[in-house]
């Protein structure tokens, strides 16, 4: 359940005889209590509402809870409804994808300590970055009206329809940056990443035909396959007392969501070019090396690309952006893969529409029972008897290929070490 | 000559509001060169307690610890700006303020209460130091954040305009969704600056800029209630993204109890 979103980290490490005895990854967002001020507002309100649970996958939030919604008034999107949404949510994942590649990640495999000290170094890399993300913000404005808990989408569609000369502007932008993602693809292939495999089961969502995104069932790399209405009964949440942010196990085990995740288990549903894209950089997916995830995210980036772009060019508005049902009281499920990995939302209606109950499970409390265990190894391996800023540095890089959120995924990790005889 | 140096400081937040920075595209680029960037926790600068010219603050004090941080942040800022509604009015989480059995819902939601700190309110900074400058907006804008620097590193006072949202809505010549769908929108009595996004893609305002200056909230009010929507639905039109603010939150209190 969650009641907040993911912010400051901090690491405490205890050391005895050469081995890691107590290992806490805490993280101390003060809890705000989303999911009780959901209760009692109209089902209306929860895309607004739920936006700002996070400022850098809004879309996530307001894509899940209207398919969990919709589901209960039993509204079927049309055809435009849902390629718009996927237009719309391959806008956040090429923001947030390369915010994160270039002003957080990167900056580690380059031994900087932020991009624009990397940006002395690598203008063109950094540039190049940031109209990427200009270019994510740009798609999510185009149906949102701005790229931070954008105003266009409801509960059964869009507000409106944009006009098709502002779908042709946003094409021919699309169109001339492509071969810069593409380059990017190639050039985070090439980045001195550790070798560090390890072995975890992959989760995310699946579906007949195309890269998931906005719809599907769960699946794993260890046989899972169930509807998104059975996940509560395969995953447990639990509270550890050292983080506000809860803990989410497959069965008593730890696994990963987000890019990585995805990319291992969907490699049959990229794009042609994509694929081919792949195949060129001369990296092997699935991959079980964490360190990876910053290419899976530029791949993601160019599938993204590809989808937009093909999905603008058949662009047309229409007269009926949205669709309307009458309220009635029922439960309902919605899960979309958010840059970071599933967001699964469970709503229960009251019969005037308004909200009984919500459920919200974040990617980042399903990763971090993971980036718990991937540390332990990662760190035992790099070797304990490294000076403590060392130690630092190498637990910083490896929490940050989870891209746990934003303001965790940053520099900002204290670490405390006690050495016990 | 040395550089002016900027902070940026998070608490109970989305992020959202810092991102009117890594959202700014080659504008973040000309800024690093102008100003020396000394604490940006989310963009790899670390140095929380550094004098600096102006700190920026994103989020609302919602724990014991924040209180002492905010006093600190202020000992060492020239200037103190405020980014955005949680800062500026204690934010959506602030609907929990003045409620009694929000003590209760730390205790629904996590399985171990007592490992949860929190205070009862979330409340703006304002509510516990000096404020110089409050930037209005869930999110603000680049153009906003960006502006305001550079006026107060050039000794300019800010402008902040406290207009309502229809003066920009007249000014873009959207249809008003209030005459033509009888749709209940806040732009009467909501701050500008969001660019009259809402009613320009045909639907009301939520408010979500916060109170213009001198609104007629309480006619306001009554309109929506004349227009068809119950006292309940005219209290949650006020009682959303700032509802600490007011006086959303008084008259929004007023038709919730009624």
């Amino acid at each position: 359940m969650l009641a907040r979103v993911e912010g400051e980290g901090a690491l405490d490490l205890s050391i005895e005889n050469g081995e890691i005895s107590e290992l806490r990854l805490r993280i101390f967002e003060p809890p705000r209590l989303f999911e009780k001020f959901l209760e009692g507002r109209s089902h209306l309100e929860v895309p607004d509402m739920v936006a700002r649970i996070c400022g850098i996958c809004p879309v996530a939030y307001q894509m899940s809870a209207v398919q969990a919604l919709e589901s209960i008034l039993g509204i079927e999107p049309t055809p435009w409804i849902r390629d718009m949404r996927r237009l719309f949510y391959c806008g956040e994942w090429i923001e947030s994808h390369s915010l994160h590649i270039h002003l957080l990640a990167a900056p580690d495999f380059l031994g900087f300590s932020n991009a624009i000290d990397m940006a002395g170094k690598y203008p063109d890399v950094v540039r190049r970055g940031l109209r990427i993300q200009e270019a994510g913000n740009a798609i999510i404005s185009f149906l949102g009206g701005r790229s931070v808990h954008p105003v266009g989408a409801r509960v059964g569609g869009f507000w409106h329809a944009p006009a098709a000369a502002a779908a042709a502007k946003l094409l021919a932008e699309l169109q001339a940056l492509l071969p810069e993602a593409e380059a990017l693809v190639l050039w985070t292939a090439a980045l001195p990443l550790p070798h560090a495999t390890q072995d975890f089961e992959c989760v995310s969502l699946g579906h007949a035909g195309e890269y998931p995104i906005t719809r599907g069932r769960i699946v794993s790399s260890r046989g899972l396959d169930i509807s998104i209405a059975a996940f509560a009964d395969e995953f447990q949440e639990s509270h550890a007392p050292h983080s506000t942010a809860l803990h989410c196990h497959h069965r008593g085990q730890d696994y990963l969501v987000g890019p990585l995740a995805r990319l291992n288990l969907n490699l049959d549903q990229l794009p042609a070019p994509t694929r081919a894209l792949l195949e060129r950089c001369g990296m092997r997916f699935p991959s079980f090396n964490v360190f990876h995830s910053i290419v899976a995210r530029a791949l993601e980036i160019h599938a993204a690309f590809v989808e937009a772009i093909r999905l603008l060019e058949a662009y047309a508005p229409t007269a009926t952006p949205y669709l309307e049902a009458a309220p009635r009281a029922g439960v309902g499920f919605g899960a979309s893969e958010a840059p970071r990995g599933i967001l699964w939302h469970r709503y229960e209606l009251n019969e005037d529409g308004s909200i009984a109950s919500a459920r919200i499970v974040p990617p980042t409390s399903q990763n971090q029972a993971r980036i718990e265990a991937d540390l332990r190894a990662s760190l035992h391996r790099f070797g304990l008897e490294q000076p403590e800023e060392k130690i630092r540095q190498h637990a910083e890089t490896v929490i940050r290929n989870y891209d746990p959120c934003i303001s965790c995924a940053t520099h900002f990790l204290k670490l405390s070490i006690k050495h016990k005889a | 000559m040395q550089r002016p140096r900027i902070a940026v400081h998070k608490f109970a937040s989305c992020d959202g509001c810092q991102l009117a920075f890594l959202n700014a595209g080659a504008a973040l680029l000309t800024l690093a060169q102008r100003v020396d960037i000394v604490h940006f926790a989310e963009a790899g600068w670390l140095d929380p307690l550094a004098e600096v010219d102006i700190a920026f603050v994103e989020g609302s004090i919602s724990t014991p610890h924040d209180i002492e941080r905010i006093r600190a942040v202020r000992a060492s800022a020239n200037y103190l700006v405020t980014l955005g509604a949680c800062a500026t009015a204690g934010g959506l989480q602030a609907l929990r303020n003045g409620i009694r059995e929000s003590a209760n819902w730390v205790a629904d939601l996590y399985a171990s209460p007592q490992y949860i700190e929190s205070l009862p309110e979330s409340r703006p900074i304002s509510a516990h130091v000096k404020v110089d400058l409050e930037i209005w907006g869930c999110p603000v804008t680049t153009e906003q954040v960006l502006g305001a620097t550079a006026n107060l590193l050039n000794g300019v006072a800010p402008v902040n305009p406290g207009e309502p949202v229809c003066v920009e809505c007249k000014r873009r010549g959207h249809a008003c969704v209030v005459v033509t769908q009888n749709a209940p929108c806040m732009g009467p009595v909501t701050r500008t600056g969001c660019g009259a996004l809402c009613p320009g893609v045909g639907r009301a305002c939520y408010g979500c800029f916060g109170p213009a200056e001198l609104p007629n909230a309480a006619s306001m009010a009554k309109h929506f209630e004349q227009s068809g929507l119950s006292k309940r639905e005219v209290a949650r039109r006020f009682l959303f993204i700032t509802s600490a603010a007011q006086p959303f939150a008084d008259i929004g209190r007023h038709y919730q109890d009624e």
